[in-house]
């Protein structure tokens, strides 16, 4: 089965009187179960890939399928909807909720999707355990570094079990060690849960664990190989 | 807790200095609403009852052109019994039948014309307060009696007082010449200078008597128990009339009195309006401005999977909370300063001149009242809903990665 459907899509950005090809008639396939690492020089177009895919942006051009449906003409209403129920995306900066906790920011998408109120509780402080985030689920993200606001955001993105996660950069801020076990986390739910990821990173030990990876440059793909992950 | 809902009340306390400021303008004037209209609507009634209560009753039963012509033949015949007719049928003592007359009364040194009633003793004193107010000798008594009661400055104009006798002369019912020596029983003052100085009442008989009425009056005053039985009482009225008389409330017979209220009540009714305009405002500006600044935060929460129209109701329910805050420390604050007044009564300057035009006391209770005290307020609250409407629907128009990228 095809949990995203790319085809031939562009998107173009005006900057002042330069037009930029974010996406460049791109074209790509990515399986149920699939974990892809994208990898580009900065600007390469994977944020805005990420963005198409989860119909955050719409590209100008192109098709754009999401667990065979195609979303390039779906209202903002349903494209939420959409989110809600099979999408969890990392953003590059992690974007907590202010006013929340750590924990009511890992149960936010649960309570919006309506999760009755006890199950949200489990759920969220045994997320928040693998994370490595015991003890801070009382924090706003204004009282947590960096590194602990990415591995909420982290946590808020995979508690709700989507079929599909988007993670931009989410090991950006994490030390070596941590990010180790944040991959080992998402490698676990691949494995048993068949969710698909899909990674932007630059970071070379995120790529070791993906079963393909994906270059581009300009809006392009350039090279797209499968491997055997680590 | 819901999560809407939580969020709304969380964000209300984000800035919280400003969520003060804006519910402190809707308890300003939430609280000046109650207590202006409370203050307003009890100067009103106090208008009415005292201005009522001097001579013309709720309603009267008349000859159909008096009203606006108060010629002596437009008479209503035998009308006392129509009188005694009417206290039977409606079962109440608060009627009594009147007769009218202009006359020239003179004491030994000088002479006046002036307005002269002529009065069921028994009767007078439940639809007029003019027989409670006899500062001198006493109210009329008997029917027949050659006795009147005169205002206080006409007493003193014509220098006579309680025991001396005074001469009226005036035209009788069928333009005969009309002439009587009557003896003074009491002097009233009414603190209304009109009344004070042109006005004499005396017995129905003896009126009847001195103007050859033979039997005929001019009205029936009718005092109902409250101003709001008034209509009901009329219809019972004017279904038992004969087609020679009708009946008239008291906006027919006290135009003026209708007029001054409503005159005064639209110049307050545009002020407050403005009032409710300018909390409308403040109320737009503070959640134009809290809608803009959480830009980033709406396109997050957005690309999480919240509709649209769930983030714009997040914005109308943090107004509602604001609102409600506004509206239920404003009801309590304003029925409190109207409850103290009530019992403390308020005067201001200027009153004075008020009072005197209106017969009212110098002092006035304002009552407090559930219906007063909501009102305003209310208004406030739909208009602070409202002002929220714009910011909400602002938020669908809102493109999550572009709102993520504002800061
Ligand atoms: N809103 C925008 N307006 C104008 N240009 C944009 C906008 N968003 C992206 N771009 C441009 O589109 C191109 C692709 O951007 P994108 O963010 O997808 O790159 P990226 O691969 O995610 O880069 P990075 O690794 O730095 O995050 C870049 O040249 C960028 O400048
Ligand atoms: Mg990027």
């Amino acid at each position: 089965m095809t949990a995203v459907r790319c085809v031939d899509i562009c998107k173009t950005y005006r900057q002042g009187d330069q037009d930029i090809k974010a996406l460049d008639h791109l074209s790509i396939d990515i399986e149920k179960g699939d974990f892809v690492c994208l990898m580009s020089p900065s600007g390469g177009g994977k944020t805005t890939l990420l963005n198409a895919i989860g119909g955050l942006d719409i590209p100008d051009s192109g098709e754009v399928w999401v667990a065979e449906q195609r979303i390039d003409q779906m209202s903002k209403g349903q494209l939420a909807d959409l989110r809600l129920a099979n999408v969890g995306f990392v953003f590059q900066a992690y974007n907590l909720i202010p006013v929340l906790t750590a924990q009511e920011n890992v149960e936010f998408v649960m309570q919006v999707q309506g999760v009755p109120a006890k199950e949200r509780r489990s759920k969220s402080l045994a997320i928040l355990e693998e994370v490595g985030l015991r003890d801070l689920e009382d924090r706003r993200p204004a009282e947590m570094s960096g590194g602990q606001q990415q591995r909420v955001a982290v946590a808020r993105a995979i508690v709700s079990r989507p079929e599909l996660v988007l993670a931009d950069e989410p090991t950006a801020n994490l030390d070596s060690r941590t990010s180790d076990e944040l991959m080992e986390l998402f490698t676990e739910l691949n494995k048993n849960h068949s969710t698909t990821f899909v990674i932007a990173t630059h970071d070379q030990r995120v790529q070791r664990y993906a079963k393909r990876l994906v270059r581009m440059r300009d809006g392009r793909i350039v090279d797209d190989i499968e491997q055997d992950a680590a | 807790m819901n999560i809407v809902l939580r969020l709304a009340w969380r964000n209300l306390w984000r800035h919280a200095r400003r969520t003060w400021l804006t519910i402190g303008a809707m308890v300003f004037s939430n609280t000046l609403l109650v207590f202006m209209i409370s203050f307003q609507f009890s100067m009103y009634g106090l208008m009415i009852d005292n201005t009522l209560q001097v001579f013309s009753g709720h309603m009267q039963v008349q000859a159909p052109g008096y009203k606006d012509d108060q010629k002596m033949r437009q008479v209503v015949l035998d009308v006392q019994p129509l009188a005694e007719r009417l206290r039977g049928e409606l079962d109440s003592e608060t009627i009594a039948a009147r007769g009218w007359a202009f006359g020239l009364a003179s004491s030994e040194e000088r002479s006046y014309g002036i307005g002269i009633y002529g009065v069921e003793p028994e009767f007078e004193g439940n639809v007029s307060n003019i027989p409670g107010l006899i500062k001198d000798g006493q109210y009329l008594g008997k029917s027949d009696a050659m006795d009147i009661v005169i205002g206080g400055m006409l007493a003193r104009n014509l220098r006579v007082g309680v025991g001396d006798e005074l001469t009226l002369l005036g035209s009788g019912l069928d333009g005969s010449f009309a002439a009587a020596v009557v003896t003074i029983v009491g002097v009233f003052e009414s603190g209304v200078k009109e009344i004070d100085r042109n006005i004499a009442e005396m017995p129905l008989g003896a009126f009847q008597e001195v103007f050859y009425m033979e039997g005929a009056g001019h009205q029936v005053v009718v005092l109902a128990p409250t101003l709001n039985d008034a209509p009901l009482v009329e219809r019972r009225i004017a279904a038992t009339l004969p087609d020679n008389l009708v009946v008239h409330d008291w906006v027919a017979l006290q135009p003026g009195l209708k007029q001054a209220i409503q005159a005064d009540m639209s110049s307050a009714f545009f002020m407050y309006g403005i009032l409710v305009i300018l909390v409308a405002f403040s109320v737009l500006n503070t959640q134009l401005m809290s809608v803009l600044e959480r830009t980033h935060e709406f396109g997050v929460v957005m690309a999480l999977g919240m509709r649209p129209g769930r983030l714009g109701r997040l914005v109308m329910l943090e107004t509602t909370l604001m609102g409600l805050i506004g509206f239920l420390l404003g009801a309590a604050v304003g029925a409190l300063l109207t409850y103290w007044f009530s019992v403390n009564g308020l005067s201001y300057p200027g009153m004075e001149e008020m009072a005197a035009n209106f017969n009212l006391p110098g002092r006035v209770y304002p009552q407090v009242s559930l219906l007063k005290t909501l009102f305003g307020p209310a208004v406030v609250f739909l208009f602070t809903l409202l002002a929220a409407v714009y910011p909400a629907l602002r938020l669908r128009r809102l493109h999550p990665v572009e709102a993520m990228r504002t800061i």
